[in-house]
């Protein structure tokens, strides 16, 4: 357990002295938002209907953005061999670093999402939906990305080719995530949507770790 | 504890005796597949009753349905046979996971177009957003994945474990798209076969169904076997045996 927290603190020390891990994915979130007005309609009837969808998928492309990093530059300067030939098990190393990229990334879109959701005119009964079901569905698009990212980390165009594998196994996530923002924002109850997201997060959570810990070794002995 | 394999199954990773015996079962499969294929679409578009809702439009059924169970067994077999290859390190099993991949993209392509084409008659549209007809696009962008996967590793061993793991991933997906009709009320009608029940046709029209199923099956391991073979050819190529069978060729 102490190896465990070691590493995420090396991995949240190391997003922390590189500030823009964290701004990044926070920016490209808000811009993803800003081009649906700009592009669809700046109606604010309009807005209020689509805004549970679109904020769920700009912050799945958000994550999907920044899932390709998890990996690569412990890969790129060697780190990544050595955690694999370590005899510390794989899979802490494998949840160590999935947790740090959920807390830079999925966490903090949970955090500023009621601010998106003020410019998308949604109801105000939504807010703890959105802000819940974001919690609850993005640790588990950070694991099912880390599946892709290590699977990829050892391709030098792996960019393009992870959001080819990754995105469909995003599709349950975005539909009862948006659900659930919908539902809520019209005042019916969401914990049946909840408790779906909370057990595909357990799902993941118990079969995820395994085959990013496979995706990897696959990837560095190639 | 150990597991006692069967000897034929231990004979499969042979990638000559593979080649012998997938060469023998050949003419037996095609034999059957242009059979049953045949017998099956004169029986289904002639003489099968036009259904009485539907008339004569219905009879695309007899493509889009066996495409569309094709295309899912196709995932089945390509995530079972890499999972073999990955515990048991089987070469041949990832030769035939690796042929999986191109013919049931192609088999989900198919069963999108003939579902299209059979919507706008009786739905009027060629697309809609239902439960069934996403999921099987996104079993065509997982086959996609696969193979795109495949082809960016240059060494073959690693290509090979890692698109199994990435099927063994995308598994999860065959029981929503399977049970999307029944969790989701959408337009989609449920499934025309299952095994505990009678089907809901008369025999008229589900026996030469059930005859095109089997026709797409064997017409499914007819095309897989070639394109294993092929790829069994291309990976033992510096060893005899491929020599002489180049050859005699």
């Amino acid at each position: 357990m102490s190896f465990f927290f070691a590493a995420l603190k090396r991995d949240l020390l190391l997003v922390f002295r590189h500030r823009n891990d964290i701004i990044n994915p926070l920016a490209f979130f808000l811009m993803v938002a800003v081009l649906f007005p700009l592009g669809v309609s700046p109606d604010p009837a309009f807005l209020s209907e689509v805004a549970s969808g679109v904020i769920w998928v700009a912050a799945l492309l958000a994550c999907l953005l920044s899932v390709d990093g998890i990996f690569r530059s412990d890969y790129e300067d060697g780190s990544l061999e050595q955690m694999l030939v370590s005899p510390e098990p794989l899979l802490v190393i494998v949840m160590a670093k999935v947790l740090s990229h959920w807390l830079v990334s999925g966490f903090c879109l949970a955090i500023i999402s009621p601010l998106v959701a003020m410019m998308f005119f949604l109801p105000e009964q939504g807010y703890p939906a959105l802000i819940l079901s974001l919690l609850l569905g993005t640790p588990t698009l950070s694991l099912m990305g880390a599946i892709g990212a290590g699977l990829t980390v050892a391709l030098r165009r792996g960019g393009v080719l992870i959001s080819l594998l990754v995105l469909p196994l995003y599709i349950p996530v975005l539909i009862f995530g948006a659900g659930t923002v919908q539902a809520g924002s019209m005042g019916l109850p969401i914990q049946g949507y909840l408790a779906l997201l909370g057990a595909i997060l357990v799902f993941s959570l118990m079969l995820a770790p395994f085959a990013i810990a496979a995706a990897l070794k696959i990837s560095v002995r190639s | 504890m150990k597991i006692k394999m069967p000897r034929w199954f231990y004979q499969l990773a042979s990638p000559k005796w593979f080649y012998d015996f997938t060469g023998a079962l050949l003419p037996w499969f095609s034999a059957a597949a242009i059979l049953l294929l045949i017998v099956g679409l004169v029986w289904g578009l002639v003489f099968a009753p036009s259904d009485y809702q539907q008339g004569n439009s219905f009879r695309i059924i007899y493509i889009h349905v066996p495409s569309s169970i094709l295309a899912q067994s196709c995932y089945m077999l390509m995530a079972v046979a890499g999972a073999i290859g990955l515990i048991w390190k089987m070469k041949i099993a990832h030769v035939v996971a690796g042929a999986c991949a191109p013919i049931g993209a192609s088999i989900a392509v198919m069963s999108l177009a003939t579902g299209a084409i059979w919507g706008k008659p009786t739905w009027g549209a060629w697309w809609v957003w239902d439960a069934r007809l996403t999921a099987m696009l996104v079993l065509l962008f997982l086959y996609i994945g696969v193979i795109a996967l495949n082809s960016a590793f240059t060494n073959i061993a690693s290509a090979d474990k890692a698109t199994a793991v990435l099927s063994l991933v995308g598994l999860v997906n065959i029981p929503i798209i399977k049970y999307s009709v029944e969790w989701w009320n959408t337009l989609h009608q449920p499934a025309t076969f299952t095994v505990t029940e009678k089907p809901a046709m008369p025999p008229e029209m589900w026996m030469p169904l059930l005859v095109m199923v089997l026709g797409f099956y064997c017409f499914f391991a007819v095309v897989l076997m070639s394109r294993a073979r092929i790829d069994v050819l291309q990976r033992e190529k510096r060893s005899d045996w491929v020599k002489k069978v180049i050859e005699n060729y």
